[in-house]
């Protein structure tokens, strides 16, 4: 956990600097008669982020904060497990949208963790899987004219198209 | 008078056929979501504001703010069955509504908290009709420096009164306006903060990515980190006996019903605080107030009642700021405000002028809300504990499907899917290091409010600060807002030496 503190105010740290950097391409001073540059507000705000962070990290190494004094591991074996897989999986699920539309996505993200994680019966995985991706098609397509993502498939929803229209 | 006149059009318009079925569709979504371990109001109206797409404006936040109340009422649902909060605004109800169960008497203590909820959302609706208007009113004269004074208030209140770790306090606000000042410079035009040149970025980022992001897959994670063990659901039995004679009891707690709704109320209003910290506080107080102390955490009822009317209370308080000033007063409420912009509304004062079918939609729905609520609540006990049974591992990948597709619908764009999904992850891995991530949410809702309400004010004071404190309004919210970011900052670094040296 104390690694973790520290690493991750660091990060912040960095990532502040970034930040800071990137609101500088914009003026960050006074320019008269316009008032602040484009850059100043973000520019002081990532300034404020980055003394915070400074202050987390020092704080961490002089054992102030809870989490900089405790010997827990920042995730045990078991939670890193089952967090990869599930964070994986939508990762996965969320890559495969470009390619195999979200409605294929969606199906097979809910076979594999409602079948492999849960260890739900094929019935109901399969109830969930068609079910779902009918719902949305329905809510978004056909009553909120929002089209979602079809990838490499959209030939296939030609003839459902046709029916709508 | 003319506040009844504006009650009773809002009467006629949430029972109009399409907003009552909101209010009862809101409710019954509200209490399953808030009777689900783990997910509470903010989670609730995040995931589905979206969806809300569907439906007129006045319909939607009357669907959202049934919603907010209806999770206020479920939350208490598994604190008292399975001994888990169901959102951390009920945590004070497990103190009591556990060992109850625990009993065999379930029924009684879930019946408590919904008389109890009732109570303390109408006294907060009361409450709410008779100051909003007058507060609606005396804002419409703030200006720029006025308004960006309040939102400083709004933040100071995390510093000063949070209660989570001040230097991630401010790190977690800081972030949310940041990401709150990416695409496009709104005064000159000029991108800005455009990461890696991507073009996603060239938008401002859709406060809904960072909300479902944190609200959907961070917490999804979170609980499915947290619920690895198994529970023990008790067993309520209902009948009409039984509620009859927990009616006759429930008389005896009139008195903390009243305290839990008046505390929950004024802690609702103020930005930081809402319905945790105003149940914790009623039931802190409820057992000081009380002849027999040490009966509490045993299954009193009076440690029910107060903290529950107290987050109903508070749920109704936070929507004061928000509706009147345009300054919410929790996260829920910091999602419902980022909705409202969404919808093509201008929060603030000018609401009650121009938008009087909305306000007052609203309004008179949170009455019947409130009674509907109870209604489901009590008639439905049996489902809302079948819900509780469902296995999170169907629960989990629909939830996770609701984000990926909200994150996707507001703004029609995959790189808003991706965003949210970092936010989550992050967003996940920092909340295990306690850094709070409300004041990200509230500031990413606020950020492109508060910035042209600071550089307004810098260009008429030809770049002086002074303008935020020689104001007769600005001036006072600016110094109490100061006093209450460096009070804390002081007492940090009074404290700083003693805590090191005991250490050698």
């Amino acid at each position: 956990m104390r690694k973790a503190e520290i690493v991750m105010g660091l990060v912040m740290a960095v990532f502040s600097i970034y930040l800071m950097w990137k609101s500088a391409e914009l003026p960050i001073d006074w320019i008269p008669k316009k008032g602040p540059g484009g850059g100043a507000y973000p520019f002081w705000l990532s300034a404020i982020m980055l003394l915070s962070a400074l202050a987390i990290v020092i704080r961490g190494l002089l054992g102030k904060t809870p989490e900089s004094r405790s010997t827990e591991p920042y995730m045990d074996r078991q939670t890193l497990k089952l967090f990869a897989i599930v964070a994986g999986s939508i990762t996965g699920a969320i890559a495969l949208t470009h390619i195999i539309s979200m409605y294929f996505a969606v199906a097979l993200f809910l076979i594999f963790y409602m079948r492999f994680l849960g260890g739900h019966s094929w019935k109901t995985v399969a109830g969930f899987a068609i079910l779902t991706p009918v719902f949305l098609f329905v809510f978004f397509e056909a009553a909120l004219k929002v089209t979602l993502p079809k990838g490499y498939v959209e030939a296939l929803f030609y003839p459902i198209y046709g029916l709508m229209y | 008078m003319e506040i009844l006149q504006h009650l009773f059009d809002g009467f006629i318009i949430a029972f109009q056929p399409l907003n009552l079925f909101m209010i009862i569709l809101g409710c019954t979504m509200g209490l399953f979501i808030g009777a689900m371990p783990g997910l509470g109001s903010v989670n609730g109206v995040a995931i589905l504001l979206p969806l809300t797409f569907l439906v007129p404006k006045t319909a939607a936040i009357i669907f959202l703010g049934s919603l907010y109340y209806g999770a206020m009422y479920g939350g208490a649902i598994s604190s008292i069955m399975l001994g888990i909060p169901g959102a951390s605004t009920a945590v004070a109800t497990t103190f009591d509504g556990r060992p109850l169960a625990l009993r065999g008497e379930a029924d009684k203590a879930l019946i408590a908290a919904a008389m109890a909820s009732f109570v303390g959302g109408t006294i907060s609706v009361l409450l709410f009709t008779g100051f909003a208007p007058p507060l609606a009113d005396f804002a419409l004269r703030f200006g720029s420096p006025e308004i960006f004074a309040l939102m400083l208030l709004a933040f100071a209140t995390f510093v000063g009164l949070g209660s989570d770790d001040i230097p991630k306090t401010i790190l977690s606000i800081c972030i949310g306006l940041v990401f709150g000042a990416v695409g496009v410079d709104v005064i000159t035009g000029q991108p800005r903060l455009v990461f890696f040149d991507l073009p996603g970025f060239m938008r401002p980022i859709n406060f809904l990515v960072l909300a479902i992001g944190i609200y959907g897959i961070g917490e999804m994670l979170w609980v499915i980190e947290t619920n690895k063990g198994e529970v023990l659901i008790s067993q309520a039995t209902v009948s009409i006996k039984r509620i009859v004679e927990t009616f006759k009891e429930l008389g005896q707690t009139v008195k903390m019903m009243l305290m839990g709704s008046f505390l929950g109320y004024f802690v609702g209003v103020l930005p930081a605080a809402g319905a945790t910290p105003g149940s914790l506080m009623a039931y802190g107080i409820a057992k000081t107030m009380s002849d027999d102390p040490s009966s509490f955490g045993k299954g009193n009822l009076n440690g029910i009642v107060a903290p529950e009317a107290a987050n109903n209370a508070a749920s109704t308080g936070s929507m004061l700021p928000m509706l009147t000033l345009g300054i919410p007063g929790s996260p829920t409420t910091a999602i419902l405000l980022g909705g409202m912009v969404m919808w093509g509304l201008e929060p603030g004062p000018m609401l009650f002028v121009r938008e009087t079918e909305f306000v007052w939609g609203l309004i008179a729905s949170l009455y019947v809300a409130n009674f509907f609520a109870l209604l489901i609540n009590v008639g439905f006990i049996p489902m809302f504990i079948w819900v509780l049974k469902l296995p999170f591992t169907i629960l989990a990948p629909i939830i996770f499907v609701l984000c990926i597709v909200g994150g996707f619908a507001p703004t029609d764009s995959m790189h808003d899917v991706w965003l949210m999904l970092i936010f989550g992850v992050v967003g996940y891995m920092m909340r295990k290091l306690d850094y709070p991530m409300a004041p990200a949410v509230l500031a990413i809702v606020l950020g492109p409010l508060a910035e042209p309400a600071l550089r307004q004010s810098l260009l008429i004071s030809d770049g002086s600060f002074a303008i935020f404190f020689n104001r007769p309004i600005a001036g006072p919210i600016t110094i109490v807002a100061l006093i209450l970011i460096f009070l804390p900052l002081i007492k940090f670094f009074r404290r700083a030496k003693p805590y090191t040296e005991p250490q050698r």
